[in-house]
């Protein structure tokens, strides 16, 4: 019954000052996501970041990123993740949070 | 030169806020620092702020907080497929010159808290974000290190309010990461309407506000909540989950949002209105077994960050202003008796955490979390029970009510069976006791 939804109509209502070629979140190793049974970073990230790729890895765009920190604790186990906050000032900015 | 502060205050959120405005006031020399664009580009909150906190530090906050709608009226919903059963409280008593509870749209406030904060003479400090604690030989925390060039800031104390990530705490190897079934993922939207379809289509006069808490089937059997909160001219609308279950469920949290946008009993309340802004957030669940060590010699952590939310009550902001509030009280009685800031000596944080509904609440509800967890008929099979049971009872269908008694009772068994009935009422004893 679950109704589709593109959440990129979501996000596009969202103000973001995106630090351009420094995304602030990364995956440590493309072989660790491959060999990752449940990939769950790509139905738990609550922008739709991750997505499965061709290889039977993990593609990761942050563009969208609201910085909750999902992914990291889902990911913990295996670490795969290095998550930091952007730089000052960039990134997602709640206008009404 | 290195630049000294008495305090670094760590985040804009409401402990840091409460922290930062606490210290200020009393003429303390006190730095804090925000990675957001403006105080509250990065926060997120339901939202509902409770009054008797913030009064404690701002008491007339009334003159000029730019709060939405005061609480006249809680709702708590139990949803079935398309049905609810639920309770409401709504009190004239709620109309009073203080109002008790408001809704609120986080980063108004926390842009209003700046301005406190400055008229004091804090500074405040945005686009800046804190890479690390720096420490002496001895691990003393003596400063923070920024992003910005040069960035190296000294105190006599930092107060890490962080919010929910806490990844100063954790790099330094002063807090662990939370365990999944200890976070839960929220994602909320806010909703622009008419005021005036807000006040029909919720009873209510301009000002007065309506606040639904939900549970049910819209989980989908995870271990979560739902709301939807009436503003000024906006409703928000948000639904939350562990993050153990949203990583075994197969459902997406916009999809889970979506889904109770679209609810038969929610849509009518929304209808028409239009999405401004979609937000997730983490949100503390782990209770009172949760909370990491909350000093050591140069720091403090408050708020979110330090784990302290009572789920069981959605109070979040209150405890995170107090604790904030307690901190800087800390800072100050010990400046005054010219103690330095050991461990040791910011125990006395610890102790007014104890001392207070901070700790005592959460202890209290400390089973809370874990039974939750491990025992999700509370969100799956009651919520199908309870709704079916009340569409049974107030079906007229010249069915006599003992059979219709008769009727309910075997359903539940046949779900749960006599002894998981009964077990599951003890343990739901044991959760809040």
């Amino acid at each position: 019954m679950s109704i589709m939804v593109k959440v990129e109509e979501k996000l596009y209502q969202n103000r973001y000052i995106v630090d351009e070629s420094r995304p602030h979140i990364q995956i440590k190793s493309e072989e660790a996501c491959q060999s990752c049974e449940k990939q769950a970073c790509t139905f738990c990230c609550p922008a739709a970041c991750y997505s499965k790729n061709e290889t039977g890895g993990v593609t990761l765009v942050t563009d969208g990123c609201l910085e909750c920190g999902t992914c990291r604790v889902v990911c913990q186990d295996k670490g795969n993740i290095a998550w930091d906050y952007p730089r000052g000032g960039y990134g997602i900015s709640y206008k009404f949070g | 030169m290195v630049e000294k502060f008495d305090a670094i205050v760590i985040g804009a959120g409401p402990s840091g806020n409460a922290a930062t405005y606490t210290l200020a006031k009393q003429g303390l020399k006190v730095l804090q620092l925000e990675r957001g664009e403006y105080p509250g580009a990065k926060n997120v909150q339901g939202g509902i702020m409770y009054s008797h906190e913030l009064e404690k530090i701002i008491p007339d906050f009334r003159d000029d907080c730019p709060t939405e709608r005061h609480i006249i009226e809680q709702r708590v919903w139990l949803l079935g497929d398309d049905s609810y059963v639920g309770t409401n409280y709504r009190s004239e008593a709620f109309n009073s010159d203080k109002p008790n509870r408001y809704t609120i749209i986080r980063a108004n406030i926390d842009k209003w808290w700046g301005e406190q904060i400055r008229k004091v003479g804090g500074l405040q400090i945005c686009e800046t974000t804190v890479t690390e604690l720096i420490r002496d030989p001895s691990g003393k925390v003596i400063g923070v290190r920024t992003d910005r060039e040069g960035g190296e800031i000294h105190a006599d104390v930092v107060i890490m309010a962080d919010g929910v990530n806490a990844l100063l705490a954790k790099r330094a190897g002063l807090q662990a990461e939370a365990a999944p079934e200890n976070v839960a993922l929220a994602v909320k939207e806010i909703l622009f309407i008419d005021p005036e379809l807000i006040q029909q289509r919720f009873g209510i006069k301009e000002d007065e506000g309506v606040v639904i808490e939900i549970m049910g089937k819209v989980t989908k059997g995870m271990v979560g909540t739902a709301f939807l909160y009436t503003n000024k001219e906006s409703l928000t609308i948000g639904i939350g989950c562990l993050i153990s279950d949203f990583k075994n469920g197969d459902c997406p949290p916009y999809r889970m949002l979506e889904d109770l946008k679209n609810h038969p009993v929610i849509k009518p309340l929304i209808e028409g209105a239009e999405m401004k802004e979609y937000a997730a957030h983490m949100i503390p669940e782990g209770g009172y077994k949760a909370v990491p060590q909350l000093y050591g010699d140069g720091w403090m952590v408050v708020g979110d960050a330090a784990h302290f939310n009572n789920a069981a009550h959605r109070e979040g902001s209150n405890l995170a202003m107090a604790s904030g509030r307690m901190a800087a009280e800390t800072v100050i009685e010990l400046k005054a008796a010219g103690k330095g800031f050991t461990a040791s000596n910011l125990a006395a944080y610890k102790k007014k955490l104890d001392d207070s509904f901070i700790m005592k609440d959460l202890k209290k509800y400390r089973e809370l979390p874990g039974i939750m967890h491990g025992n999700k008929q509370f969100f799956g099979a009651y919520p199908d029970e309870i709704t079916a049971a009340a569409h049974n009872w107030f079906t007229v269908d010249s069915i006599d009510k003992k059979s219709k008694e008769k009727q309910i009772m075997k359903s539940f068994i046949k779900r749960r069976s006599v002894m998981g009935l009964v077990g599951d009422a003890i343990k739901l004893v044991r959760a809040v006791r």
